[in-house]
């Protein structure tokens, strides 16, 4: 009998993917599509980011994919010298926290922002990305 | 409530290399506690073994660090909320003696963090966060301390220099403390020289002055009940008040970033349980594992309301003279970091302090301490509030 198909979409997020079995693999089809996506629950309205295929307040799985669409503004964000294993051709980079109201998103800064031009407070948004080694992920943009 | 005692506190000296092994290093600081306490292994009815496995390579190293402590047949436990483990261990016995199933228990922390090769550790720091959905973007664990001191210097109008005086005073009691890895006096030149160290960046806004450093080390506390620490020991220190609260992991779940609500939570349950206040603590440890850490930790303890950690340092309030003295042994960013073993080795400092037994550190005549231990980027809080006095 042939083996079952693993769905290890997920190993295609991020300069290096740690994980690559989750509910949520159709988040990585959504960013090949220039998508960022959010779940929501669609028992209770419960809007999620990072995604979640549970929602813990009403404990439903009965969830949807709706876009991170908007302007987010800055929380905060920091510019890395060091980086982990296999992060050493990306350095340096800008982590960064934007907060959407009912969300927040965490990932990076988009390399073309210059560091003068960074401030706490000010809005950006949130593309999806292709980095060079082919894998997929999202950074922020100036709004 | 509120009847069990400390007699006995270890530390081995806290290095980037340990010449020996993870059971070894164990001992080093058990041996030091079970003299201090002047018991034998006879004694104890239970130990809690408290480290962070990814750096041991040993599976479940509680039994054998235990059995190399001649702590069999009783039982083990094991603990880990990563660099707050022995604190978190603390806690544990404190229950299992409450609970009254257990005396006496030793709690032994340890960590070898050279354990595994540098590479490995760079590794496993990638993974120091949510790897699914943060990880991938190439995070660190000072980065993420890094982008709390960046909110909290925007919103809080504080210069980079409130960061470099936590470590310039740290230094100054790392080089009273012979069992801290950095001994070197550190000035806030340094922060601005080109070409030093200190200054050199790491993550924006913080430098590796405003760094710890990893660190192999262990640190034992023993516990006993109120009817066996009044047998065995003349300066027993009492538990006042134990708290422990939990933040979310990814960033994406934090309401702020310019306080660890994790600690806030912790202080507020240990200041209830103990029935004090932050104006009666005399000394304080607190998780200096980035400069910015001890900042907020003077406001998530309430010696300073938000915004105003600035003024206790540039005051030198938080000197050993200062009204509220913290880190008087030198903090993490003197002794060092071997992730299990810090809480362990706060814990055994305040209880020094309030047996008047710091030597040169010696805060004057405290009578009740405080340790803030925590757990990731300010993921496990746990706050404790020791006394010379038992609770009324």
């Amino acid at each position: 009998m042939a083996k079952p198909d693993i769905d290890d979409r997920f190993k295609k997020f991020g300069t290096v993917s740690f994980t690559s079995i989750t509910k949520t693999n159709d988040f990585i089809d959504y960013l090949e599509k220039d998508q960022v996506m959010a779940t929501k629950c669609k028992d209770c309205g419960e809007t999620f980011f990072p995604p979640r295929a549970d929602c813990y307040k009403c404990l439903s799985s009965n969830i949807e994919w709706v876009e991170v669409k908007g302007k987010g503004k800055l929380v905060s964000f920091s510019k890395l010298q060091y980086g982990p294993i296999g992060f050493e051709e990306d350095l340096p980079y800008s982590i960064a926290l934007l907060n959407y109201g009912d969300y927040q998103v965490f990932g990076r800064i988009a390399k073309d922002v210059s560091e003068a031009d960074i401030k706490i407070g000010m809005e950006m948004k949130t593309v999806a990305n292709k980095l060079p080694n082919g894998q997929l992920n999202y950074v922020f943009t100036k709004a | 409530m509120g009847n069990v005692a400390i007699i006995g506190v270890g530390q081995s000296t806290f290095s980037r290399q340990y010449p020996g092994s993870i059971r070894e290093l164990a001992f080093d600081a058990f041996s030091e506690a079970m003299k201090d306490a002047q018991i034998t292994t006879k004694d104890i009815d239970g130990s809690v073994i408290c480290s962070s496995p990814e750096y041991d390579k040993q599976r479940s190293p509680s039994s054998l660090v235990a059995e190399y402590l001649g702590l069999i047949p009783i039982p083990t436990f094991y603990v880990e909320t990563l660099c707050s483990s022995s604190s978190t261990g603390l806690k544990l016995a404190y229950s299992l003696i409450e609970s009254g199933l257990h005396d006496m228990i030793a709690i032994v922390g340890v960590q070898k963090m050279s354990e595994i090769s540098s590479k490995e550790s760079q590794e496993r720091m990638g993974r120091g966060a949510d790897i699914q959905w943060e990880s991938p973007f190439g995070t660190m664990m000072p980065a993420y301390y890094a982008m709390h001191a960046q909110a909290y210097l925007d919103k809080y109008d504080a210069e980079l220099d409130d960061l470099a005086k936590v470590r310039v005073k740290s230094a100054t009691y790392g080089q009273l403390n012979e069992k801290a890895y950095y001994r070197k006096p550190v000035a806030l030149e340094d922060f601005t020289t080109e070409g030093s160290k200190m200054a050199d960046p790491v993550s924006s806004p913080l430098r590796v002055g405003d760094c710890c450093a990893n660190a192999d080390g262990s640190s034992c506390v023993i516990v006993a009940s109120e009817e066996k620490a009044k047998s065995f020991c003349k300066k027993p220190i009492w538990v006042l008040g134990i708290g422990a609260g939990l933040a979310s992991v990814n960033m994406t779940g934090r309401e702020s970033l310019t306080s660890l609500s994790a600690a806030e939570v912790a202080a507020e349950q240990a200041y209830k349980m103990a029935g004090v206040g932050p104006k009666d603590i005399d000394v304080a440890e607190v998780h200096d594992c980035f400069t910015i850490a001890e900042v907020m930790a003077y406001e998530n303890l309430g010696f300073a309301e938000k915004g105003g950690a600035k003024e206790l340092i540039r005051g030198k309030e938080t000197y050993k003279e200062g009204s509220i003295p913290v880190n008087v042994d030198g903090g993490l960013l003197s002794k060092g970091h071997p992730i299990g073993a810090t809480g362990g080795s706060q814990i055994r400092t305040i209880v020094l302090q309030l047996r008047d037994e710091a030597g040169q550190m010696q805060v004057k005549d405290p009578q009740i301490g405080l340790v803030h231990n925590i757990g990731g980027v300010g993921v496990y809080g746990n706050v404790t509030i020791l006394g010379r006095e038992q609770r009324g």
